[in-house]
């Protein structure tokens, strides 16, 4: 049996294949679907294009002669092609989908038609900025409901994702230590349930990592803290520290003031990990709490699709002590309308001046999801988006409140967006939190994060979002204590075939990565 | 609220379940000195046909591009987009999927990017190719820190040539990382002068073909150069319709191949989303950064897609990944994905062609204008006029005739505001390009 090195199985178990098989092999509207390497041909295509007359050419020797081999499809054949394979995907327009720390609520549909609205898409990146004032304006204005709900003073729109936005507040830590000349903190501290990218982004800006312990209630341990910081806090080599909040675990460091208060008195500066701003919006600012820096992301907190993957955008908000080192380019208001200042040496008058760190992308960020984000924040306002928050937590405490009984709550109380179980439950039942959650798969649900945060054995993390209703959740909080008092009743069996009515069973990912297999070639 | 299924009587109930009283009592453990005791000093909600009709007005400020004749590049490109692929790309099973994390029900995305990969590499002419990046520019980034990893050498040179938002942005990334780059200031036909001085501490020459200038550059002279001083060569692009009519960087020698592939499927959307495309060989994938999807099969033995080397990656290394990105562009690869299946390689080649053909033509209807002089000897659809006059101030007089006449290149970099980037795709008209000549002329005399 193989196993990642978060102890969960990657290898499935052989199983004897009992089902009725069609002739086919496709099983009523479940279609199997071919590569399109195997069903196109590179003759094939699926536009037209008028005939254009002259033969001259400026490619100089250049010109491509040798076989590309892309296949093509015509328009019927692509979008059986894709439909087909669209229909192999679990998505929330079909059901809940309670990744936890990935926020998947309803994206409405408004913000994909205002998104394609020409006066956004299609502009150039570079066109004059009096062809562009609209798109500016729109920048603008999702900047103001950003810093408004953050209760910060600025914010950095460019950052492409939420680890983008993460390497942007600690470039900005680090730009603002260059400044004072503290070339010896280059600590950062990080609490042991942290995301994996808080490390991995700190490394980048030439940071060396101190974990943190968790206390029993799931939060920082104070005392461990203090610790590191030591008593010469003026010479200390504490960079600052990266905190979630709420935190992996679902839950609101009740400390963070003080975290904030200890962090700037050792001279360091305080990142948040805004993933999870979505339990705060309208309740509580990030400004209030001693933050120096937060992403936030506009594909979780403000609804903009997540794609199977992306794009993602991560707005960054940064204290009056890192405003000077923020990335360009950034909008500004001027008396004539709106206008980008693009150069990180540029004198302008706002917040810069000649101070920012560089440029973090080619161009000025994710705009198509600042209209969509923007469009969400007005749909809502500032009563919706509290509305949304408290609901979002609502049914987090309700989930959690109704699985208690057969579930095993990590550490129980209030919590925020998400509830955090372990796997003690299962203990002795033979069943895994993997199994588990492929159980779930044939209950027609996708499963809830799982193996993560690392703190928490077998951790399996339910995010609902405000976009279920009662009568959703009843059903699934149904289907989870039922699936716990069978895995209790000894039904090993049942948990570890699943799933069986997903278009494929479990994946050998072992062999996956053992000898990886990442393109079509003809001759395999 | 249109979002929100909840009443009043549904919360009353719920909030009895997890036994407290009021909403409040769920936010017990916020510090009182931040708990907010009133709205937020913003507009309350509004209705659906309320925020469609301020946020289209908001649009109408904008001069769209397609409002008129239009010719910029420069690292975004505008082409016709089949409307078959912003219709797939709207189908609830992409659009509001997560990570495929969970193979058994995402083998329709999971095959999007295996299919994806594979168009990649054979676009660039390499062996493998990742799920995607942000854009072209951070593409070049992270391709400058694996060659320093490959390498375990510290610095890079980054050629003239090179999109100088690409060369900010991979000096952005590498900056606090002790890595020494070279970067040659932008001006067109000097990309030659990297190949003088290098020496055995150099991991990578970075060099873009077509350049930000239009110019095709033959690449093989650079991979020979880098490999005998055993660094590698990253081949930059930012018009992927060029594949379709030049040698692919791979064909030249290419070890790494990075750019952007906004001009397949994607749009312009003022910059962003983008989809950055990162190929390379295949004994260098190990130090690829990105998510990756791999074939393999499941209990059953059938064939079934999953991501796959994910012990390069922050979430299990932490601290010791090749890179902190955890996302791709998931649904911009899609619409590349589906757009480049709907040309195929035939249909690309065509659509190359007329791109270059139309870029022929208009420089030919530039060049008869006194006070234009063509820079780029060779070009695909994008070309570098030196001017009369400078170019800040042409391209100003010709957005007053309607026309968005190319980048005048001091937008980008510091001087040569006597140079003018125009570029022609296959949605230029001939009257466009007549337009786009009086406009010229106009501003010129």
């Amino acid at each position: 049996m193989s196993m990642n090195t978060q102890g969960r199985q990657t290898t499935p178990d052989a199983i004897t294949v009992s089902e009725h098989e069609t002739v086919s092999g496709n099983k009523g509207l479940a279609q199997s679907e071919k590569l399109i390497f195997e069903i196109g041909t590179p003759r094939r295509s699926g536009v037209d294009f008028p005939k254009l007359k002259g033969t001259k050419s400026r490619l100089g020797h250049m010109a491509r002669t040798g076989k590309i081999g892309l296949p093509g499809l015509s328009e019927p054949e692509a979008m059986r092609h894709y439909v087909r394979l669209s229909q192999k995907n679990y998505a929330i327009d079909m059901g809940v989908y309670p990744l936890g720390s990935c926020t998947m609520k309803h994206n409405p549909r408004l913000n994909e038609k205002m998104a394609r609205l020409p006066g956004f898409a299609d502009l150039h990146p570079l066109q004059p900025r009096g062809t562009v004032q609209g798109a500016l304006e729109l920048m603008d204005e999702l900047s103001h409901w950003i810093c408004t709900l953050t209760g910060m003073p600025v914010v950095a729109l460019s950052p492409k994702a939420g680890a983008h936005g993460e390497l942007c507040g600690m470039m900005a830590i680090r730009a603002a230590l260059d400044a004072k000349g503290a070339a010896h903190k280059r600590r950062v501290l990080v609490p042991e349930s942290a995301h994996g990218t808080n490390p991995a982004t700190a490394v980048l800006c030439g940071f060396s990592i101190d974990s943190i312990p968790a206390n029993d209630a799931g939060r920082v341990d104070m005392a461990a803290l203090r610790a590191k910081l030591g008593d010469a806090k003026e010479k200390n080599d504490v960079a600052g520290i990266m905190l979630t909040n709420p935190n992996t675990c679902g839950l609101f460091e009740n400390d963070i003031i003080e975290i904030a208060e200890l962090i700037h008195g050792a001279q360091g500066y305080f990142y948040c990990d805004g993933a999870n701003f979505n339990a705060l919006v309208g309740r509580v600012r990030p400004g209030d709490l001693g933050i120096d820096a937060m992403h936030l992301n506009l594909h979780k907190t403000f609804s903009t699709p997540h794609g199977g993957g992306g794009p993602g955008s991560g707005p960054t908000v940064l204290s009056e002590a890192l405003a000077p080192f923020a990335p360009v380019p950034y909008v500004e208001k001027h008396k004539d309308g709106w206008r980008l200042v693009e150069n990180a040496d540029d004198k302008s008058f706002g917040r810069t001046s000649g101070t920012s760190f560089g440029r973090m992308t080619a161009f000025h960020g994710q705009m198509g999801m600042f209209t969509r984000a923007l469009a969400y924040m007005l749909s809502h306002g500032s009563d919706g988006l509290k509305q949304a928050t408290e609901d979002a937590v609502l049914n987090a405490n309700y989930v959690q409140a109704s699985l208690s009984g057969e579930m095993s709550p990590a550490f129980g109380g209030i919590c925020m967006h998400e509830a955090l179980f372990s796997d003690e439950f299962l203990e002795g039942t033979g069943v895994e939190t993997l199994d588990f959650a492929k159980a779930m798969i044939d209950e027609d649900y996708h499963p809830m994060t799982m193996y993560f945060p690392l703190v928490v054995k077998g951790a399996m993390l339910i995010e609902p979002t405000e976009s279920e209703s009662k009568a959703e959740l009843d059903r699934f909080i149904d289907v989870m204590n039922s699936l716990a008092k069978r895995a209790k009743a000894g039904d090993a069996e049942f948990f570890k075939a699943a799933p069986i009515y997903a278009p494929l069973r479990r994946l050998d990912e072992t062999k996956a990565a053992r000898t990886p297999v990442l393109r079509w070639r003809q001759d395999i | 609220m249109r979002y929100l299924p909840l009443n009043e009587n549904d919360r009353a109930a719920m909030l009895d379940v997890v036994g407290v009283d009021t909403v409040d009592d769920l936010f017990v453990d916020v510090p009182e000195a931040a708990r907010l005791d009133k709205l937020i000093d913003l507009p309350t909600h509004m209705t659906e046909a309320e925020v469609d009709a301020r946020l289209t007005a908001m649009a109408g400020k904008s001069r769209a591009a397609g409002d008129g004749p239009f010719f910029m590049g420069a690292g975004a490109y505008r082409h016709h987009i089949p409307a078959s692929v912003d219709h797939l790309i709207q189908r609830s099973e992409f659009l509001t999927a997560y990570t495929p994390y969970q193979p058994e029900i995402s083998q329709g995305t999971l095959q999007v990017l295996f299919e994806f990969q594979t168009q990649v590499a054979m676009l660039t002419g390499m062996d493998v190719a990742n799920a995607s990046m942000y854009d072209g520019s951070t593409a070049c980034g992270e391709a400058v820190l694996m060659a320093c990893r490959v390498k375990r050498r510290k610095k890079c040179v980054l050629a003239p040539g090179l999109h100088p938002h690409y060369a900010a942005v991979t000096e952005n990334l590498c900056q606090y990382l002790d890595i020494d780059l070279d970067i040659h200031a932008p001006a067109p036909g000097k990309d030659v002068d990297v190949l003088d001085g290098l020496d055995k501490d150099v991991a990578a020459i970075v060099v873009q073909s077509p350049n930000v200038f239009g110019e095709i550059i033959d690449l093989e002279p650079y991979a020979e150069a880098a490999h005998a001083v055993g660094a590698l060569l990253i081949a930059v692009f930012t018009e992927p319709v060029a594949f379709g009519a030049i040698k692919s960087p791979g064909e030249m020698g290419a070890d790494i191949v990075v750019g952007e592939g906004q001009a397949i499927g994607v749009g312009l959307n003022f910059g962003g989303p983008y989809v950055g495309l990162f190929a390379c060989r295949q004994k260098l994938v190990r130090q690829m950064p990105g998510r990756v999807c791999g074939e393999t099969v499941d209990a059953e033995g059938k064939r079934g897609y999953v991501l796959t080397l994910s012990t390069r990656e922050q979430h299990i290394r932490r601290e010791k990944a090749t890179s902190n990105i955890c996302t791709n562009s998931g649904l911009c690869t899609v619409a590349f994905s589906i757009h480049m299946t709907l040309l195929g390689e035939a249909g690309l080649r065509q659509l190359a062609a007329i791109n270059h053909k139309k870029a022929c033509i208009l420089a030919d209807k530039l060049t008869a204008i006194n006070g234009v002089e063509l820079v780029t000897e060779t070009f695909f659809n994008e070309f570098t006029l030196r001017l009369s006059k400078p170019a800040t101030g042409v391209v100003g007089d010709m957005v007053e005739a309607g026309v968005l006449g190319g980048l005048h290149a001091s937008r980008l970099m510091d001087g040569h505001d006597d140079l003018l980037i125009v570029c022609a795709t296959e949605t230029n008209s001939e009257a466009d390009m007549d337009a786009f000549a009086d406009a010229l002329k106009g501003a010129l005399s």
